[in-house]
């Protein structure tokens, strides 16, 4: 909108952003006393394109807030690098469909390596490019890791994910609540 | 014997055409220090790296570089941008080396992503109306299996919502069941929201594809309908 000059009478927003404010006032009651016991490991792949060339900083403060008030501090673990210096997983700007898939998945290795260093058993992947190049790679690389989105953990915290809304869980979580 | 290269005789076409278009991208002022290859997973991929990328374009192999199928495997993540001691803005370089490909040579499956978008105001080329019927199908379901969620409401195009909210494709059409764990946050909020009919969705294969023209018209139609129609104060994205 900027770089045509679009005149608009609203604002941009992420819903990452509305997550944290939801939670700082309250209206959203969510914590991570489910994984308490659980202590299932989670780590974050950072979107190049709301991180580092959109929001910056404040939005990789706003995922780690929103995600450790889910999981619980201890069980996040960030990948090296991480925030405005992540690496990109390898399926942004329209890789997943450029036709080059040795490339792309030679790319997504960085990734990979990056992942299963965290020792996460869980990736939250806050952008369709990510989570789709995160599973192939995942797949194709022998990863032993889920991909998932913010709001199926949420949802799960808060004992409110449906039975058919768990594709993305692994066994371990694939009845949790129910 | 090799002879040396005479800077001021190189013919620099496309390098002087960034320069017009984006003056921000400092090409000249490369020291050729390697930060950016140093931390560009794309590096060597294709015999290719950032570095020498711009080195062929500041010689003028302009042939070369209009060419190079790596203008896709670069993500146009900006690392190497962040990384870089002078400025220097790869991604950018990269942006304009995919527009200066003919529109028919470019990846097929970002430009029809591109087309099915320009078209139907999503890259899965699903119409309006079926968006509209899953979205309240799904709706219906919760409704009648969740009691907490059974005044659940899901709307599109209501006027006046604070919120309009952009999805990416791919849920309704792929994995409808992803959109209800968003939908029962924002009602556990009381979020005032709906979604948009026109331009849905959140992805932007226009512009992977550096298609200005499509990439701009989807937008003025998006903010049309939000203006003019809606009357929404935030607009988000769900990615
Ligand atoms: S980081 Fe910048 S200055 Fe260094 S080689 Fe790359 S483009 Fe040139
Ligand atoms: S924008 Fe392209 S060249 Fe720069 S770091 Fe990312 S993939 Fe590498």
């Amino acid at each position: 909108m900027q770089k045509f000059n679009i005149p608009h009478n609203f604002e941009f927003t992420s819903i990452i952003t509305l997550y944290a404010q939801w939670i700082k006032e309250g209206k959203l009651k969510v914590n991570s006393d489910w994984n308490r016991d659980l202590k299932i490991k989670f780590t974050l792949q950072d979107p190049c394109n709301i991180v580092r060339k959109t929001w910056g900083e404040k939005m990789a403060d706003d995922l780690r807030f929103v995600i450790k008030t889910v999981v619980g501090e201890k069980n996040f673990v960030d990948m090296i690098p991480c925030g405005t210096n992540n690496f990109c997983c390898g399926g942004g700007g329209g890789a997943l469909q450029a036709g080059l898939p040795e490339q792309r998945r030679a790319y997504g290795k960085v990734k990979f390596d990056q992942i299963m260093k965290t020792g996460a058993n869980y990736v939250f992947a806050p952008c369709h490019n990510c989570h789709g190049q995160m599973e192939d790679i995942g797949e194709f690389y022998g990863g032993n890791y889920h991909v998932v989105h913010i709001w199926t953990i949420m949802c799960l915290a808060m004992g409110m994910l449906g039975e058919n809304e768990r594709s993305y869980l692994g066994p371990d979580l694939a009845e949790f609540g129910l | 014997m090799t002879s040396p290269i005479e800077l001021d005789e190189l013919d620099c076409d496309f390098k002087e055409s960034v320069q017009e278009s984006t003056p921000e991208a400092n090409l000249d002022l490369c020291l050729t220090c390697g930060a950016c290859t140093g931390g560009c997973p794309a590096s060597e991929l294709l015999d290719m790296d950032p570095r020498k990328l711009l080195r062929m374009v500041l010689l003028g192999m302009d042939d070369e570089v209009r060419k190079t199928p790596w203008a896709w495997v670069c993500t146009m993540c900006a690392r190497c941008f962040k990384a870089c001691p002078m400025k220097i803005n790869i991604p950018k370089l990269v942006y304009s080396i995919r527009k200066s490909w003919p529109r028919d040579k470019a990846p097929k499956g970002i430009r029809g992503s591109c087309d099915q978008h320009i078209r139907t105001g999503n890259a899965m080329g699903v119409p309006s109306k079926d968006f509209i019927w899953v979205v309240e199908d799904v709706a219906e379901e919760i409704r009648e299996n969740d009691p907490k969620f059974k005044d659940l409401q899901v709307t599109v195009d209501r006027k006046e919502a604070h919120f309009v909210i952009n999805q990416n494709s791919r849920e309704p059409v792929t994995e409808p069941d992803e959109l209800g764990p968003l939908w029962k946050i924002l009602h556990t909020v009381g979020a005032d929201w709906t979604y948009p009919s026109v331009m849905w969705a959140g992805e932007n294969y226009c512009l992977f594809l550096a298609d200005e023209e499509g990439w701009k018209y989807i937008l003025e139609e998006f903010v049309y309908h939000i203006d003019n129609n809606l009357g929404a104060t935030v607009v988000v994205n769900t990615e």
